[in-house]
């Protein structure tokens, strides 16, 4: 029982990190209707940004603390937003009114020249994330041990998960957002900018999977630049089986992703761990073609 | 208030609009009739920027807004309910008269206008919390129009408003239709296929067909045209 609800914790701290992945597919699709295939090596560049920036913010701020991580997350999740922004409009932009197969193969583009900038930039050896969390093992609970680091992923996680919700569901800009992947040209009539939303939408996208990076790199803190290939297919995998275009259903897929994985790799076998997330979406997708949350769509003209 | 000068659009090589010459003085309501696939819609499209024309002018208060994308059309002050209403179905009500006033930075002003569009459209009041695609098609026109208003708007473009309606509610959206243009003095450009109710409420009426203005005159004067009537007016 312990061994399970140890696992259970391990399965949802990895599957936060890629709901907060997913959810950056499942916008960007919603806005777009493409799937951005860099985002997983956003999620990379957020890991490398916090690798970068740990030594400068612990000249001002002592580390390994929790203020230092806070200020670590954030910047790499700032930087990583303004990159995401960038992304959008060198190379999507221009390809608005084309094909969604040339934006599709442009993603693909995009992604491997992140990859491999990164392997020039960063070299192509693993690099060990510094310790900026301090690290204390909670209090064993009738023999449960649980790892700080994973109480720190869950929580900040799931703060950023509520604060996405407010931004979509309560502010300008996310009601924005939900008009435009409603229907764009509605959204113009209105006022909208509707480039500024696809931009914005991006810049949200990429802060979360920043901060998915960061969170991955303190409890895996072997990072390299091809890191966010297979957290990118699974979290990407999380949003469809969720429902992609649906923000509740990409974290909810995440989630069970993560604990179908962890738990399957804990109790039957490890040897087929990163083919699970596949399995399950096989799985749900013949019960449920639309995903968990996804509302059925008429391809739009 | 709104001039537009040989105005021509084209869709890849096929030519909707041949070169229209089309004028909505300020304070009257114009009514564009024409059969389908006249370039109606077309029209009223390029004005709002939704289309980019190949060439000519479109002045509105003096100025030439050809081209500009609807968004800073919008911010001038001109508002465009489009065919088929294209109401936000994901969003409740008020959630769609928030987008409205997308660029009202005022929030007093958008209170106002928020009470003027309630005042009018009782309904909509009514229903404030209801995602807006479970409303009847009559409501989401209503709710179109007033989603328009929320922008505070001199001039107001409405394409085939009462397209699905029944005869009771067509009868009600033209009424507004001439209330607001009264209240506010808000200057109207009218899409219809319902030709005689949209020439009774107008001063001035263009007739398309096949991108090409052939009739225009006083509304009351088109309204007895034998040709219009024959095509337009069923006879009635
Ligand atoms: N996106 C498009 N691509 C190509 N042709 C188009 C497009 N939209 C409209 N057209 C064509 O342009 C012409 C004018 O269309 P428009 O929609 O302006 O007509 P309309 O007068 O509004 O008709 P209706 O009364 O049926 O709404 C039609 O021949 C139509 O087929
Ligand atoms: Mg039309």
């Amino acid at each position: 029982m312990t061994e399970f609800l140890q696992q259970l914790i391990n399965g949802l701290a990895f599957g936060s990190i890629l709901a907060l992945i997913a959810i950056g597919y499942t916008m960007v699709y919603g806005i777009l209707r493409f799937i951005n295939f860099a985002h997983g090596d956003i999620f990379m560049l957020g890991a490398f940004a916090g690798f970068y920036l740990a030594p400068k913010i612990a000249a001002l701020i002592p580390l390994p603390s929790i203020a230092g991580t806070l200020v670590v997350l954030g910047i790499s999740m700032a930087l990583c937003a303004g990159l995401g922004g960038l992304i959008e409009r060198l190379a999507y932009r221009p390809l608005r009114k084309r094909p969604k197969l040339t934006v599709l193969i442009t993603a693909i583009g995009v992604s491997l020249f992140i990859e491999y900038a990164g392997q020039f930039f960063f070299g192509a050896a693993p690099k060990k994330f510094p310790d900026i969390l301090p690290v204390w093992q909670v209090t064993r609970i009738g023999g449960l041990s649980l790892n700080s680091n994973q109480l720190v992923v869950l929580g900040v996680s799931l703060v950023l998960l509520l604060a996405l919700r407010f931004i979509v569901l309560k502010t300008k800009i996310g009601t924005a957002m939900r008009a435009v992947s409603f229907n764009p040209e509605a959204a113009a009539l209105m006022g909208v900018n509707t480039d500024h939303v696809i931009s914005f939408t991006f810049a949200l996208g990429s802060a979360l999977a920043a901060a998915a990076g960061i969170l991955w790199a303190i409890n895996y803190p072997s990072i390299d630049p091809l890191m966010g290939i297979l957290p990118g297919l699974k979290a990407f995998v999380a949003a469809v089986l969720g429902g992609i275009g649906s923000l509740p259903g990409a974290a909810l897929g995440g989630i069970i992703i993560g604990v179908t994985e962890t738990l399957v790799s804990g109790y039957i076998s490890s040897t087929y761990r990163d083919a699970i997330a596949f399995a399950v979406l096989i799985l749900i997708l013949l019960v449920k073609p639309s995903g968990l949350l996804g509302k059925k769509e008429i391809e739009k003209v | 208030m709104l001039e537009i000068k040989n105005l021509t659009v084209n869709y890849g090589a096929i030519c909707a609009l041949h070169g229209i010459f089309l004028s909505v003085p300020a304070g009257s309501i114009v009514t564009l009739i024409g059969s389908n696939g006249a370039g109606k819609t077309t029209t009223l499209k390029a004005i709002s920027g939704l289309l980019r024309p190949n060439s000519g002018e479109i002045l509105y208060a003096g100025r030439n807004i050809a081209g500009l994308p609807p968004h800073a059309i919008v911010a001038g002050g001109l508002s465009h309910v489009p065919e088929g209403r294209m109401i936000f179905a994901n969003l409740s009500v008020r959630e769609n008269l928030q987008m409205g006033a997308y660029l009202v930075r005022d929030k007093k002003a958008m209170r106002q206008e928020l009470e003027f569009v309630f005042a009018t459209f009782p309904r909509l009041q009514e229903r404030e919390r209801q995602i807006a695609g479970t409303l009847s098609g009559g409501e989401q026109q209503m709710l179109a129009i007033g989603r328009a208003l929320m922008s505070q708007p001199k001039f107001l473009m409405l394409d085939e408003p009462s397209l699905g309606l029944a005869p009771l509610l067509v009868k009600t959206i033209f009424e507004k239709i001439v209330e607001i243009n009264r209240a506010r003095g808000l200057t109207i450009l009218l899409v219809e296929q319902n030709a005689n109710r949209a020439l009774e409420i107008s001063q001035f009426g263009y007739v398309l067909e096949t991108g090409k203005i052939t009739l225009q005159d006083n509304a009351a004067t088109l309204r007895q045209n034998p040709q219009v009537r024959s095509a337009y007016l069923g006879g009635g």
